[in-house]
């Protein structure tokens, strides 16, 4: 326990020890006096030979203590008492650096929730999706999912694989849950047997679905989500072996998942097994999610061998019916291209994330370019302190040290207040953000996010403490104890550094407005764009599915939504309605499938490209705003009479046949045992899949038909959108009689996915419109740090050039003279700045091309307006200190001081 | 600018010099210094406050210890005394310095011839 002691004693030994040193320094006077000098050259004479008094005692003291943590507690002492001697500067650099630490902060959780963090399941880096590409079939080839998973796919990959421990396929639903309080539509997950092994998530009550209830006509079982096992029953242990009706079947409830688990990113209510008929499959039913867990040590690499390899296999192992090649599927080039599930997850939201992290860390770079600017202010103001302390001697190492434990201290604290900040960024983030930002829900400031916060604080503040540090406390400060405070001018030096930082600040800010530039544009250009529907806020939709066990036949299928329509068409406030088996930008994928004309000549073993499938209704396109572009709309009677009538999209149209009316009257058909379909109408093209993606050519049919999907029976499309075009759309009293009027055609029919076309509209742009938003909000950043800086720069140069400026006008400057060299200072600063900016702007804008729509990365008008923009704003921030200036009265300036 | 005088000796040496004079017998800080310089002839350049951060860093180390007493000058000094540990410190120290001081010279005459 001796540095106990030590440490407690100390306050005595050091009394002791400058006792001591000055008896010595006594002691040696008085014998220098007994030799005959006077009392006056002893003294002198004693301090020369004794050395730096209090450097001595101070490196005596030194001995004593834990040197390096000490010294950082009186500087942090030090750094803490001038900081609070300064309110202002601290205010100000505390803010700044708050809202920079705090925008990074938030940023960061996201970027680290979504991005970084592994899934939320068990060894998440085994898990991985099984997508493949297949360049050789046109229609799909686009496909966002790329070539999904037939059913045959699934029983060949699962039986003959050699790389995986489990897979499986998977496909979301929705289906209709009667015998509860209100018929419902419940969100399904159907899985295939692998699926829940690959994921490896164990129940919290009850177990798994299991091969065996992958039984086509096996028992029928059901596993809930924990959110759904809470609704509907109250998280009752009980439920489990009691029935769910799931469209209009009873099902054996066996398990629920535990709270948090979701499907790759999806939730879902219930799980249901696709216990597939394996006697009736083929090989095509490209419709299903693939989805694996490596052998643990076996690579994606590897993986793919695997699947390669077992495509011939499967072609030979199934047929798509007699007469039929199993190998035609080698001209589709199907390839594996197995991706890590998280990747699947992220999607391509990561592009935009990495934008914003970039353009928040340059608010950032700002942010501490202003912070520098103060300190190198405020140190110059100190210069005299600095002077002394030196003359006393401290080292320079350690005024370095000093200055930057202040500098840090201040980021440190920047930092907490940012952490407070990026609190509420994150929330505002998880509203702000887009709908359709993968694992929203994990979102949070956790352990990382706190260490990067501590991090860029620590480095921000060594960042905008070193440059005055180096500047100020380099060895050589004997002149200034002398001239300090009485500065006739600022160095050269000085003002190089200065003006570096806000050439480098307003370069910083022309990329970022740059960049929100561009996605200003990339959204007006978007607006532009006709997606193929008028009017998106008075356009109510919403799905209603009629299962089969409900209304067998086709027919009663039809009459009753063609009932509903009437209905609805009834309720106060409506034009039209209509429906459509999915409104485009739904994210709904229908049927692809190949379409061929009469009038064409097919190679056997090329097939044409596949084409969309879409049914719509008679006053459809009426409802919606799509345009007829030539012949007419299908009516209610070819329907029922099940006529082979059909329309298509413009751009298939013009492909096929040159004009759109030249298609009319023409003959189509899906398959050689379906009877040709008259064309009957070309409708407007129609973005799909979302305004930024061309719209891809459709096939529309009547929503009944005698051959739909190959089926020999009439048979209706049992889940639609109806669209209703009224003014009164999305209000509470409108939806309570739409839904009145739905019930009274059928009481046990759910209404799903009730909501406005705009809100589709605005969730599939959600992606360009949170970037704008995203960068627009650092772009405003950046501008008012950057004002603020060249602000603060000129206003104090002017304020140290008082005296030449006074001299000047006292020598008969006219004041226009002198704004005008203020205005040029500034605006050489500000051009520098631009010229960099641009040329940076230019370099980095390729990044985002992929965030772009309609404008080019290097779009000369917005580097334009954002150059001419800068320019001006930092004129107008110098012509305020130059006024200032040019009212210098040359008397009181050259008193100043 | 200021230590260096002090670091004109080697590291150690002032230590050194301390822990042999207190060997001879125990001084306070005042007659140590005067002894040092004496003895060298005023041939070592020494800041005489230079010796209270050595001592201090001795008495840390256990090599000496103090005790306040009056002088015969009748002044309150710590008068220093050589520890065991001080001893046996300064006997390690001093055949250390012999023989890198041998070492030296060596090389130095051989470049001479």
């Amino acid at each position: 326990m001796n540095w106990l002691k030590q440490l407690f004693s100390r306050r005595r030994l050091y009394g002791e020890l400058s006792d001591e040193m000055q008896q010595h320094l006594k002691e040696k006077i008085d014998e220098l006096v007994a030799t005959g000098l006077s009392r006056k050259e002893a003294i002198a004479a004693a301090r020369r030979e004794f050395g730096n008094l209090s450097l001595l005692e101070q490196d005596s003291r030194d001995v004593w203590r834990w040197m390096s943590i000490e010294n950082l507690l009186a500087d942090v002492r030090y750094g803490l008492r001038m900081l609070g001697r300064n309110p202002m500067f601290t205010v100000v650099g505390l803010l700044t650096i708050a809202i920079g630490i705090g925008a990074n902060a938030a940023v960061f959780s996201v970027v680290n929730s979504v991005l970084l963090k592994p899934l939320n399941y068990p060894r998440a880096e085994e898990l991985v999706s099984l997508h493949q590409i297949a360049p050789g079939a046109a229609g799909l080839a686009d496909f966002e999912n790329g070539l999904l998973l037939s059913p045959s796919m699934y029983f060949t990959y699962s039986e003959q694989n050699r790389r995986f421990q489990s897979l499986g396929v998977w496909v979301t639903d929705t289906a209709n849950v009667t015998g509860l309080a209100e018929p419902e539509q419940v969100r399904v997950a159907a899985v295939s047997d692998g699926v829940l092994q690959a994921l490896n998530v164990a129940p919290a009550v009850g177990r798994w679905l299991s091969q065996a209830d992958q039984v086509p006509r096996g028992p029928e079982r059901v596993m809930l989500s924990y959110g759904y096992w809470q609704r509907q029953f109250s998280g009752d242990r009980t439920v489990i072996g009691r029935n769910l009706t799931v469209d209009s079947r009873p099902r054996e409830i066996v398990g629920v998942m535990p709270q948090g688990f979701r499907f790759v990113d999806t939730d879902f209510d219930v799980i249901v097994p696709l216990a597939f008929d394996r006697g009736k499959l083929i090989l095509a039913g490209f419709g299903y999610h693939g989805i694996a867990r490596l052998k643990p040590g076996a690579t994606i690499a590897e993986a793919n061998a695997d699947l390669t390899r077992m495509l011939p296999i499967w072609m030979d192992s199934w047929t798509n019916g007699k007469g039929t090649n199993p190998h035609f599927y080698e001209t589709w080039k199907i390839t594996p291209l197995i991706r890590p599930l998280k990747q699947e997850v992220i999607g391509n939201v990561s592009e935009v994330l990495w934008v914003v992290m970039g353009t928040i860390a340059l608010v950032m770079l700002i942010a501490c370019a202003n912070v520098t600017n103060l300190m190198l202010v405020r140190v110059e103001a100190r210069q005299q302190e600095l002077a002394v302390r030196t003359a006393l001697g401290a080292g320079w190492g350690r005024i370095v040290r000093g200055l930057l434990v202040e500098s840090v201290m201040l980021g440190l604290i920047g930092g907490v207040i940012g952490i407070g900040l990026a609190y509420a960024g994150v929330r505002f983030l998880a509203l702000a953000g887009p709908a359709n930002l993968p694992r929203l829900s994990e979102i949070s400031l956790d352990a990382r996010t706190l260490g990067f916060t501590f991090v860029i604080s620590v480095l921000s503040g060594l960042l905008f403490g070193l440059i005055p540090a180096l500047k100020y406390a380099g060895p050589r400060t004997s002149l200034e104890l002398r001239s300090a405070g009485r500065t006739s001018s600022a160095s050269r030096e000085q003002h190089r550094v200065r003006n570096l930082l806000v050439i480098g600040q307003v370069a910083m800010a022309l990329v970022l407005l740059v960049s929100a530039g561009l996605m200003i544009r990339t959204f007006q250009a978007l607006r532009t764009v006709d997606p193929g529907f008028t009017d998106a806020r008075h356009l109510q939709i919403m799905r209603i599915s009629i299962p089969n066990l409900l209304i067998p036949e086709a027919a009663r299928v039809a009459r009753t939504q063609n009932e509903i329509l009437d209905k609805l068409s009834a309720v106060p406030g409506v034009n039209s309605a209509g429906f459509v088996s999915e409104m485009p930008m739904e994210g709904l994928d229908s049927g692809w499938d190949c379409i061929f004309a009469q009038d064409k000549t097919y190679p056997d073993d090329v097939m044409p490209p596949l084409r969309l499938y879409k049914y719509i209704s008679p006053g459809f396109l009426r409802t919606a705003g799509t345009r007829l572009i030539a012949g007419r709309e299908l009516t209610w009677d070819e329907v029922y009479g099940l006529r082979p009538v059909v329309m298509i999209s413009e751009n298939l149209a013009r492909e096929m046949w040159g004009t759109p009316s030249a298609a009319i009257g023409k003959q189509l058909r899906e398959f050689s045992s379906m009877p040709w379909h008259e064309v009957i109408g070309v409708i407007q093209d129609v973005r799909e899949r979302g305004v930024q993606e061309n719209a891809p050519p459709i096939v529309y049919w009547p929503p009944m038909m005698q051959y739909l999907f190959g089926a020999k029976t009439p048979e209706t499309i049992r889940t639609v959108a109806f669209v209703i075009r009224s003014e009164r759309a999305g209000t509470e009293s409108f939806l309570n009689e739409v839904r009145q009027s739905v019930w009274s055609v059928n009481s046990s029919l759910p209404l799903a996915s009730v909501r406005t076309m705009q809100e589709v509209y605005d969730k599939s742009v959600a992606r360009t419109s949170f970037t704008l938003v995203m960068l627009g909000i650092a772009g405003a950043m950046a501008l008012s740090l950057g004002i603020i800086g060249i602000y603060g720069v000129i206003s104090y140069t002017v304020s140290q050039r008082k005296r030449e400026l006074g001299i000047r006008l006292a020598l008969g400057a006219q004041s226009g003279d002198v704004v005008g060299m203020v205005l040029r200072q500034g605006a050489k600063l500000a051009l520098l700045g631009v010229g960099i900016g641009v040329a940076a702007a230019f370099a980095l804008a390729r990044l985002m091309t992929s965030l772009l729509f309609g404008v080019s990365a290097h779009d000369p008008l917005t580097f334009a307006a954002v150059a001419a923009l800068l320019i001006l704003v930092a004129l107008f921030a110098c012509y305020l200190p130059a006024r200032r200036a040019m009212k210098v009265d040359p008397i009181v300036a050259l008193r100043y001081e | 600018m200021k230590k260096s005088q002090q670091r004109d000796l080697f590291p150690g040496a002032l230590e050194m010099m301390i822990l042999r004079t207190l060997k001879r017998q125990p001084l306070h800080g005042y007659a140590l210094v005067q002894h040092i310089k004496r003895t060298s002839n005023d041939l070592l350049q020494i800041e005489e406050g230079s010796l209270y951060p050595a001592l201090q860093r001795l008495l840390k180390e256990d090599l000496v210890k103090a005790e306040w007493s009056i002088s015969s000058t009748n002044r309150r000094v710590r008068i220093y005394k050589l520890t065991a540990a001080g001893a046996k410190h300064l006997e390690r120290q001093v055949s250390s310095f012999e023989q890198m001081l041998e070492g030296i010279t060596r090389v130095l005459a051989r470049g001479e011839s």
